[in-house]
């Protein structure tokens, strides 16, 4: 892979090189030979390093231990999602969407519901657009107490981390009581969601909403005026407005830059038009205000947890149409025709009309986006999937120049990267 | 948001209509989309980002579509935001297989990984990108993946060799033959039972395959 390596600095070689006179010992006449010394070396960050969250291979060129070029290399974890999905009915396809970014998994089933629905033309009823918003800012609370907790661990602050997934626990056991999973949830769907929550469900999230702004404190109180923090993430990887707007970010890393755009508010989806919340912005757009805007988030995750249970109806959380949603398991039991159509769901699958959208939705990374196209028939033509990461991968290069080796780390924690969803 | 994009089409429309290759403006689901031709395509694209009315400062997102039986094969499509208006708008550009497309890099830089991944996946040629490696596909890769005609198994596999002591290549092989299922039942494809005329046209004019024949010349 010739390409991919290294090409060291010009003006560095010219600098650092040696010409041996002839006469010199190993030089011959009409020969000059070049003892050429480079203090240019490159090295392999990853994909097996803990500090590269997952398997990002980055070839780094240094000039001692300032990088001077970075080459992320991507892909390791390319499993062919999309083509897969090609070849899955509707509803088969959706769990694909929870192996993606695995820290934030409904939300992404939440972009491929969307998308189908709109393709459908149906709407699903109040309750199920609450409890998606509900679920949504619970993953949204998930990925950052993930992301910040080991952004912290990657620069050398073990606390957090330890405390931080104490606090994941609690939350993914909601989505276990609904889903019956901790991670791989398969609960949002087009038209709906897979089940109502369990009794009881709402009192339990209520009474943790009105802990966890506790715990953000204590969590502020370890790192927010941490002198190591600050000095570790304070001007580092500086993205300017124009820069951020140029790389294509979106999230809090757009908003860090400075940018007030969150699509909930912008371009709202679901019932997120009705839910009151702030957008936190940066002003410096460097690896600490990127924190600071995540920290942010999960208190107005919390604000907005607070409204959808406050505004939650008992209702259905599903389609009535058993044409796009299975009937009721005890009602198949009795009914000949929900037999029929539970059938047809899960071997058939639902037909499509032909069209294209691009549905996105605000995930905690930012805007993930499903650009889907239906042929008619029961599977998608093509489901292209717009990974939030991808774009701001791509800026590492950019914004690690001229950084030191360990600020190359808390930029790439600041920047939120799974590669579930990069590579797809 | 849908005001704002309403507000816009007047805007979208006088702006193209000078450019070269006439672009064509259309709504979809109640989004933009314009079609529009390689020839003109960087003009087009450093209007739609520059135009005061337009201001698309951000590209979020670059794939291809294949359809194999088109004259021209491929399509590239660009999803673009405007964060300032909060408008969207989707630019589709045929590209027939082998032939190049003007790369967008030099209008937006994040341009060049959404490209490099139409690359690896389709097989489209950009010019103009600096930096068309593969991106997502394995080191020495072969072929491109995502086209109609590349089998869902792929045609190698690796497994980690013990007398070698190192990861090998061998074609794929499949203990049970790859399925792919018709959902397309006999009765719903080709008989139009008495009183169900009305769905069935409405499925074969929803569906491009198989090609769609009148359901009156099936009957008989």
């Amino acid at each position: 892979m010739a390409d991919n390596v290294a090409h060291e600095a010009p003006q560095q070689r010219d600098r650092l090189a040696t010409d041996i006179p002839e006469g010199a010992p190993g030089g011959g006449p009409g020969r000059t030979r070049r003892t050429v010394e480079i203090d240019s070396h490159a090295i392999n960050f990853g994909p097996q390093h803990p500090a590269a969250h997952g398997v990002l291979r980055l070839i780094l060129e240094m000039d001692g231990e300032v990088v001077e070029r970075a080459d992320p290399h991507i892909g390791l974890l390319h499993r062919g999602t999309e083509k897969l999905i090609e070849y899955k009915t509707y509803m088969q396809a959706l769990p694909y969407f929870d192996r993606l970014d695995y820290v934030s998994p409904m939300c992404q089933e939440h972009a491929f519901a969307l998308a189908t629905e709109k393709l459908l033309s149906v709407t699903p009823p109040l309750r199920a657009q609450w409890i998606r918003v509900l679920f949504s800012e619970i993953t949204r609370v998930l990925n950052h107490l993930l992301n910040l907790t080991t952004y912290a661990l990657d620069v050398g602050a073990l606390t957090p981390v330890l405390w931080g997934h104490e606090e994941r626990e609690k939350l993914m056991e909601f989505h276990e009581a609904v889903s019956g999973a901790r991670l791989h949830a398969n609960y949002f769907r087009p038209g709906g969601v897979a089940k109502d929550l369990p009794a009881g469900m709402e009192d339990k999230i209520a009474a943790w909403a009105d802990g966890f702004p506790r715990f953000i404190d204590e969590l502020e109180s370890v790192l927010t005026d941490n002198r190591i923090w600050k000095q570790r993430t304070v001007d580092i990887g500086i993205a300017t407005r124009e820069d951020a707007l140029a790389w294509g970010f979106s999230g809090p890393c757009l908003r860090a830059s400075g940018v007030p755009w969150d699509l909930r508010r912008a371009q709202p989806y679901d019932t997120y038009a009705e839910v009151e919340f702030d957008i936190p912005v940066g002003r410096n757009g460097d690896c600490y205000d990127r924190y600071l805007v995540r920290v942010q988030e999960m208190r107005e995750s919390v604000k907005i947890i607070r409204q959808a249970l406050a505004k939650m109806k008992p209702g259905p959380i599903k389609l009535a149409d058993n044409k796009i949603s299975p009937p009721h398991r005890a009602e198949m039991k009795r009914s000949m025709e929900a037999l029929i159509h539970h059938f047809k769901l899960y071997t058939e699958g639902y037909h499509v009309p032909a069209g294209a959208t691009y549905t996105v939705v605000e995930t905690p990374k930012g805007e993930f986006g499903v650009y889907l196209v239906a042929d008619g028939t029961n599977k998608p033509y093509r489901c292209k999937i717009r990974p939030t990461g991808f774009a701001n991968l791509q800026a590492l290069e950019a914004l690690s120049k001229r950084h030191m080796l360990a600020d190359a780390v808390a930029i790439i924690g600041s920047l939120d990267i799974v590669f579930g969803e990069i590579d797809r | 948001m849908a005001e704002a994009l309403v507000a816009a089409v007047p805007a979208l429309i006088g702006a193209l209509e000078a450019l070269p290759g006439a672009p064509r403006v259309r709504q979809e689901h109640g989004e933009w989309v314009i079609d529009a031709t390689a020839e003109g395509l960087i003009a087009l694209m450093t209007t739609l980002r520059d135009d005061p009315r337009l201001r698309f400062e951000q590209m979020m997102d670059l794939c291809g579509v294949d359809w194999p039986e088109r004259p021209q094969r491929f399509d590239v499509v660009y999803n673009l935001l405007s964060v300032s208006l909060n408008q969207r708008v989707r630019v589709v550009v045929p590209v027939a297989d082998g032939a190049a497309i003007p790369s967008v890099v030099d209008v937006w830089a994040s341009a060049g990984w959404w490209e490099r991944e139409a690359w690896d996946l389709f097989g489209i040629v950009f010019t103009g990108n600096p930096d068309m490696r593969r991106i997502l596909t394995d080191y020495g890769f072969d072929g491109h993946p995502l086209r109609k005609d590349f089998p869902l198994t792929g045609y190698v596999e690796v497994r980690y060799d013990e007398d070698r002591k190192q990861v090998i290549y061998e074609p794929v092989r499949l203990t049970q033959d790859f399925r792919t299922f018709d959902f397309l039942s006999p009765w719903e494809a080709i008989t139009t039972l008495p009183g169900d005329e009305k769905v069935h046209q409405a499925r074969l004019d929803g569906a491009p395959k198989p090609p769609a024949e009148k359901p009156a010349e099936l009957k008989g």
